[in-house]
């Protein structure tokens, strides 16, 4: 792996621009409205050349304001390094596709739509992609229970699937087991020696 | 009068033996060509991402094994390894040998149920019951080295669950001793076989360019030229330590890509000859009682090491909080895990980039213009398994 040869002049370029590093490794935060430029740069630098999006994921902050953090993971062949590429939407929001930039990233946007309900403009064909059809809610925002809200089952006198509100015959057992303790040192200690 | 001309729809599965599980592939025909292709994906969608931020790390572990389930250890081995980043600890040399060991041996069950059922799809009926006898010798390993066939739970964060049984080192070497002759004898069958490589020589073709901005990885970027190998290029666990050849296709079609697959099995097997030649002593798991369970031997003697393993399978650990994406090589291509943790015991977000979902997409861009015949040789080539692509 080599470093990432950044220029540091970028930050005039791109207004909203916050370089920071995780694991050696640069993080891009930048606004929703830089990010189709900044992506564009960083595949075009003849220095950078970051022509491979691995992959674009979403993540929800309830408290938040700008509630989603999008999250856009790229490879470089041919100087073998990585660069993350984060900015953040509100839950109203939106933010422009990247798929004329990396064509793969047609399902990457359709997933995080499905799962999060981030809407991207000026994507070809934004439909839900994982889950079921005609699925109703975003199963990974952190308010979504983990039960779900419908289940379905054949009903062998409409003899077809139907589906109902779900129903636990048993409640959700989330124990909660955390507690500050971290482990204890002695034993560390006898392991060491074994 | 103008000429009017009507396409068709065809649903090809979600129920066709062809479609490598639950793929609903809806394609638009004119006459025999494809104009068009849809994959509906997600009949196979569990929401293993949700179910892993309600659990423990340590619980979140067997759901890396119900993803891509042919080769279940690979992508246990991408989240072993963004927590160990996270947590910053080592695996000792052992544990990383183990590791090398059961990643290649899954690299070939990957690589021999594809090449085989490849070979079914266009009409090879013989291969599939040769390579599934040598398929279910690994899975025996597997079961031997962590109880079970193929969902193993065996490679944990800080190294492996435990060490090899007795003899197990042996037998494998035994089956290395004996697998180029099977690899020989299914090459025997197909790579010059005039059917075969009708049905798959300039088939599904893919520029290096289109496969990079399609976001291939693994067989599908080599097969198109392209050197990379994460195992060469971004070595982890110690691969750089180990001799082998990374073979690259030339015209990126189905044949190229079933070619790499037949030599990356050989070179699967020199790495695991090599591995446990060079296979040191000690322990296989971290001896960081943070992720490590106390011994056997201790917990009946002291009340400490008790609590110790009580806790650690009930809260589990708690993992710095930060932000890490590691990858592994898998037979598939790049297996990644993005974690997110907050500092509680169960992660916060857990995205897993699975290689196939990046090349199913490509499906409508590689199959356009191609014949209806063609699309269960390239469904073959790409290796698809639902397991990861629908999660």
């Amino acid at each position: 792996m080599q470093k990432v040869n950044l220029d540091l002049n970028l930050k005039n370029e791109f207004k909203s621009l916050n370089i920071t590093e995780n694991f050696s490794e640069p993080v891009l935060e930048v606004s929703t409205e830089e990010l189709p430029g900044l992506l564009v740069y960083l595949r075009d630098n003849k220095n950078l050349r970051f022509r491979q999006l691995i992959d674009i994921l979403g993540v929800d902050y309830p408290k938040r304001v700008n509630r989603f953090d999008v999250i856009y993971l790229l490879l470089s062949h041919e100087f073998n390094n990585r660069i993350t590429v984060k900015t953040s939407v509100k839950l109203d929001g939106a933010l422009p596709s990247v798929v004329p930039i990396f064509p793969v990233a047609n399902w990457f946007e359709r997933e995080a739509f499905d799962m999060y309900g981030i809407k991207f403009t000026n994507h070809p064909d934004l439909r839900r992609i994982l889950t079921d059809y005609e699925f109703e809610g975003y199963p990974l925002r952190k308010d979504f229970p983990l039960s779900g809200h419908t289940e379905v089952r054949y009903d062998d006198e409409l003899k077809k699937v139907v589906y109902e509100p779900v129903k636990l015959s048993q409640a959700y057992r989330d124990f909660d087991f955390e507690s500050p303790w971290e482990g204890t040192k002695y034993i560390k200690k006898e392991t060491d020696k074994r | 009068m103008a000429k009017e001309t009507k396409t068709m729809n065809l649903n090809f599965g979600p129920q066709h033996p062809a479609a490598h599980g639950v793929l609903r592939l809806i394609l638009e025909l004119d006459g025999e060509v494809i104009e068009r292709a849809d994959p509906h994906i997600g009949l196979l969608h569990r929401g293993t991402e949700k179910l892993i931020e309600n659990k423990t790390y340590t619980q979140a572990v067997p759901y890396f094994d119900r993803l891509d389930y042919v080769a279940p250890m690979n992508q246990e081995h991408a989240f072993a390894l963004a927590i160990e980043k996270l947590l910053d600890i080592k695996v000792p040399p052992r544990g990383s040998h183990i590791r090398v060991i059961f990643c290649e041996i899954g690299r070939i069950l990957s690589h021999i149920l594809n090449i085989t059922t490849q070979a079914l799809d266009v009409g090879a009926l013989t291969p599939s019951l040769w390579g599934f006898e040598e398929r279910e010798k690994l899975m025996v390993f597997y079961e031997r080295v962590s109880g079970s066939r193929l969902h193993a739970n065996y490679f944990r964060p800080g190294g492996v669950h435990q060490d090899f049984p007795v003899g197990l080192k042996e037998d494998i070497l035994d089956f290395c001793k004996n697998f180029p002759k099977v690899i020989d004898d299914l090459e025997n069958l197909l790579t010059d076989n005039r059917i075969f490589k009708q049905r798959n020589v300039d088939i599904g073709i893919v520029s290096p360019q289109d496969a990079v901005a399609h976001g291939f990885s693994g067989v599908m970027l080599r097969g198109s030229g392209i050197a990379w190998d994460l195992r060469r290029s971004q070595p982890y666990e110690g691969y750089d330590k180990f001799k082998f050849k990374i073979p690259i296709g030339k015209n990126g079609d189905c044949y190229d890509r079933y070619l790499c697959r037949i030599e990356e099995m050989r070179e699967s097997t020199n790495i695991i000859i090599e591995a446990i030649k060079s296979l040191p002593e000690g322990p296989v798991m971290t001896t960081d009682g943070k992720v490590s369970p106390p011994s056997r031997a201790a917990m009946k003697k002291s009340m400490e090491a008790l609590i110790h393993h009580f806790k650690l399978f009930t809260e589990g650990y708690h993992v710095p909080k930060g932000e890490v994406y590691a990858c592994v090589e898998a037979p598939k291509g790049e297996f990644g895990v993005y974690l997110i943790a907050d500092g509680s015991n169960k992660p916060y977000r857990c995205k897993i980039k699975a290689p196939g979902f990046a090349h199913l997409q490509a499906m409508d861009y590689v199959v356009k213009g191609h014949m209806l015949a063609d699309v269960p040789a390239v469904l073959g080539s790409m290796d698809i398994v639902f397991g990861e692509i629908d999660r």
